[in-house]
C-alpha cells in the first residue's frame, strides 16, 4: 500500500527542482562568499541573486533580508533582538496564546529574567486574535507585538494585515515609532500573500523546510530602520545581525522553494482546499468528532479534528500501521504532559484536546489518499472507543 | 493462553526506549507493539461482568483512564479472570494488557501478591518504555488495586480494604484527586462547592482547569450528567 504522508506542517520533502538548484553549491561553487577570489565571488553572486528574489516576493528590499539557520532562530532573533535593542524605550511585549514555542519560549525567558512585561492575548474558539483586544493591550512602553500569520496546529489564519494597520494607526496617534510588529510566517510562506507592505509588518520569519525547501535555513525580514541587536557575533555577515559563513546551498534552496511555491500557490491552494474540505467532511461524519480551528480562515492543507473518548497518540500509531502518517497535539507525543497549548487556548477541554489529530496535506496528496483515510479512520476510532472506558457527553465539546 | 515472556534488559530496567536505538523503526518495543495492536483480556461485553469487582483510575482530562474488572476464587483468593478498558496512548493500552496477563497467568495471582505489582514490573515485562511514559501511562496496577479493594468490600471483608494515597492535584495544599472525588460524591457539583469542601486551587490556582475537568469527570462517572 502506498504510504500516505499527512504531516506536511511538521516538514515537507525537498522538491527535486530545489535539489537541482542547490546541487552546484555543495562541491563546485563551494567557496566562502566573503572570499576575495573568483570562486568566492560566484558564491557571493548566488547569495545576492537569492536575496533579490526573496526580497521581491516579500515586496521588500535586499538589505532587509537576513539569513538564519531556520524558523526558530529567526523568531528568537526577532523577539530577543528587538527587546534588547529597545530596552531604553520600554519593556512591554504583546503576543498571543497560540504562538509557536519558538516565539513563546524566548518571550517567557525574557519575562523570567525581568527584561520584559509580557501580555499574552487570548484567542476565540477558532483560534483568532481580536484586533480590538490587541490595540487595547498596547501601552506607551510597548516595544514589540508578535502574532503568527497562520497557526501550525489548527491552521487558523490570523488577521495580520488588520493588526498591522491598527498598529500603524496607534503609532501615528501616539507619535511614536513603536511597537514594532513581528509575524512568524513559517506555515504561511508557501501558501499566502507575503507582501510586507500589505501586511504592514516590520519583521517577518519564514523558513524553507515547510515549503519543500531544505532544512536548516530561514529568513528574518527586518524593515529598514528597525533596531535589532544581534544574538550571534562573529565575522559580521548579514549586516552584522547574524554572523557566520553563509549557508549557500540552503540560501539558494530557500529562494528556489519560495519561487516555486509562490508561482504555483493559486492552483495548488485551490486543489488542497478541495481535498481538505473533503477530508474534514469525511472525518466529521464519524460520531463524536469536532473540527479544531476556523472553518474557512484556515490554511488550505490543515485538518485538525478531536475524536472524543480516545487518545490521539493511540490513533496515530494505528494509522501508522496502515501507512498513514499523522500527528497529534496531545501530551504523549511531545515532551510535556499537557495537551496542546493551542487547542486548550481555543477553550477546548483537556479531554477533547487529548483526542486531537492533525492531518496536513501536501503536493503529494491525492484524492485517493483522502478517500483512503476517510475509509480507514472509522475503524481505528471504533476500535479505540471499544477499548476505552470513557463515554463523554458531546454537549461539552461543541 | 500462554504469553511471550520477555527477559528484562538493562535498557528496560533503566526505563528508556529500547526499540528506537535498535533500528526497528518503532518508538516502542516489539512487546509493547504486540500488546498495543493485539491487546489481551480486554473487556468485550460488560453485561457478563455486572457482578465482578471493578476498579477505575485516571481521567480522560489527564490523558489516561482505565477500568479493571476481576473475578476471584473466594477459597484461594486468586484472580481467575481480569478484563479491562483503557483510554490512553500506546503505552497505556499495552501496559494494561500486560498487567492483565501478569495477574492471570500461572493459575492467577493471589490478591496479596497482585497488590504488590509495581509499574516497574509491568514495564520490565514490556521490554522497556520511554522514561516519561512510565508515570503517566502505567496505571494498570493502580486500577487493579482499586478492583481488589472493591472485591473485599463486596465480600464484606472491609478490614482488607487498603486506602491509597491519591494523586496530588493542588501541590500547595496537598489536595488529591480522591479528595475531589469524595467532594463530588458528597454533592459538590461546581468548582465553588468543591472549593468550599477542599479549598483546592486556592493554594495553587494553576490546577483549577484540571479540577474543573475532574469535577465534570466524577459527575459523569457517578451521576451521569
Amino acid at each position: 500500500m502506498k504510504p500516505i504522508y499527512l504531516d506536511h506542517a511538521a516538514t515537507t520533502p525537498l522538491d527535486p527542482r530545489v535539489l537541482e538548484a542547490m546541487r552546484p553549491f555543495f562541491s563546485e561553487t563551494f567557496a566562502n562568499p566573503s572570499s576575495f577570489h573568483t570562486p568566492g565571488l560566484r558564491a557571493k553572486e548566488a547569495v545576492a541573486a537569492a536575496r533579490q528574489s526573496i526580497a521581491k516576493h516579500l515586496n521588500g528590499r535586499e538589505d532587509e533580508i537576513i539569513f538564519t539557520s531556520g524558523g526558530t532562530e529567526s523568531d528568537n532573533l526577532a523577539v530577543v533582538g528587538v527587546v534588547r535593542a529597545l530596552k531604553t524605550k520600554g519593556k512591554h511585549v504583546v503576543t498571543s496564546s497560540i504562538e509557536h514555542h519558538a516565539v513563546l519560549e524566548p518571550l517567557l525567558h525574557l519575562k523570567k529574567t525581568g527584561e520584559i512585561d509580557l501580555t499574552i492575548l487570548p484567542v476565540d474558539k477558532y483560534g483568532l486574535v481580536s484586533v480590538a483586544d490587541l490595540v487595547a493591550a498596547l501601552r506607551p512602553d510597548t516595544v514589540l507585538v508578535s502574532i503568527m500569520y497562520a497557526n501550525n496546529e489548527i491552521g487558523t489564519i490570523e488577521p495580520i494585515a488588520d493588526i498591522g494597520r491598527a498598529i500603524l494607526k496607534w503609532r501615528k496617534d501616539n507619535v511614536t515609532h513603536f511597537p514594532y510588529f513581528h509575524t512568524d510566517a513559517c506555515q504561511a510562506a508557501g501558501v499566502l500573500d507575503m507582501d510586507v507592505e500589505k501586511l504592514h509588518v516590520d519583521l517577518l520569519t519564514l523558513n524553507a523546510s515547510k515549503m519543500y525547501g531544505p532544512k536548516g535555513i530561514g529568513v528574518l525580514f527586518v524593515r529598514r530602520a528597525v533596531k535589532i541587536e544581534t544574538l550571534i557575533r562573529g565575522g559580521g555577515q548579514e549586516k552584522n545581525i547574524r554572523s557566520g559563513t553563509e549557508n549557500v546551498p540552503g540560501i539558494v534552496g530557500l529562494a528556489t522553494a519560495l519561487d516555486l511555491s509562490q508561482a504555483e500557490k493559486d492552483v495548488e491552494n485551490a486543489r488542497l482546499t478541495r481535498l481538505r474540505d473533503r477530508l474534514i467532511a469525511g472525518l466529521l461524519a464519524i460520531p463524536k468528532t469536532r473540527l479544531n480551528g476556523h472553518p474557512t480562515e484556515r490554511l488550505p492543507n490543515n485538518v485538525n479534528i478531536s475524536f472524543i473518548d480516545i487518545e490521539g497518540e493511540a490513533a496515530v500509531l494505528y494509522l501508522d500501521a496502515e501507512g498513514i502518517y499523522t500527528s497529534t497535539g496531545s501530551a504523549c507525543a511531545s515532551t510535556s504532559l499537557d495537551p496542546s497549548h493551542v487547542i486548550l487556548a481555543t477553550g477546548l477541554s483537556y479531554e477533547a484536546a487529548h483526542g486531537s489529530l492533525r492531518f496536513t496535506l501536501g503536493r503529494s496528496t491525492t484524492p485517493e489518499d483522502v478517500e483512503r483515510v476517510i475509509a480507514v479512520m472509522p475503524g481505528v476510532v471504533e476500535k479505540l472507543r471499544h477499548m476505552s472506558p470513557v463515554n463523554l457527553d458531546m454537549k461539552y465539546f461543541n | 493462553m500462554s504469553q511471550p515472556v520477555t527477559p528484562a534488559t538493562e535498557d528496560a530496567r533503566k526505563g528508556d526506549v529500547v526499540a528506537a536505538t535498535k533500528d526497528k523503526g518503532w518508538f516502542y518495543s516489539d512487546v509493547v507493539k504486540e500488546h498495543f495492536f493485539h491487546p489481551r483480556n480486554f473487556m468485550e461485553d460488560e453485561s457478563a461482568y455486572a457482578d465482578a469487582a471493578m476498579g477505575m483510575v485516571g481521567s480522560p482530562a489527564c490523558g489516561d483512564a482505565m477500568k479493571v474488572w476481576i473475578m476471584v476464587d473466594p477459597a484461594t483468593e486468586r484472580i481467575t479472570d481480569l478484563k479491562w478498558k483503557t483510554f490512553g496512548c500506546g503505552s497505556a493500552i499495552a501496559s494494561t494488557s500486560m498487567m492483565s496477563v501478569m495477574a492471570t497467568e500461572n493459575g492467577g495471582m493471589t490478591m496479596d501478591d497482585a497488590r504488590k505489582m509495581r509499574p516497574q514490573d509491568i514495564m520490565e515485562r514490556l521490554g522497556g518504555l520511554p522514561a516519561r511514559k512510565i508515570h503517566c501511562s502505567v496505571l494498570g496496577d493502580k486500577a487493579l488495586r482499586a478492583a481488589i479493594n472493591d472485591w473485599y468490600r463486596k465480600a464484606g471483608k472491609t478490614d482488607k480494604v487498603e486506602v491509597e494515597q491519591g494523586r496530588v492535584i493542588d501541590k500547595v495544599l496537598n489536595v488529591t484527586d480522591h479528595d475531589i472525588e469524595e467532594a463530588v460524591l458528597d454533592g459538590a457539583d461546581t468548582l465553588l462547592k468543591v472549593q468550599a469542601k477542599t479549598k483546592v486551587g486556592t493554594g495553587d490556582p494553576s490546577c483549577i482547569p484540571e479540577v474543573e475537568n475532574l469535577i465534570r469527570f466524577y459527575k459523569e462517572k457517578y451521576f451521569g450528567a
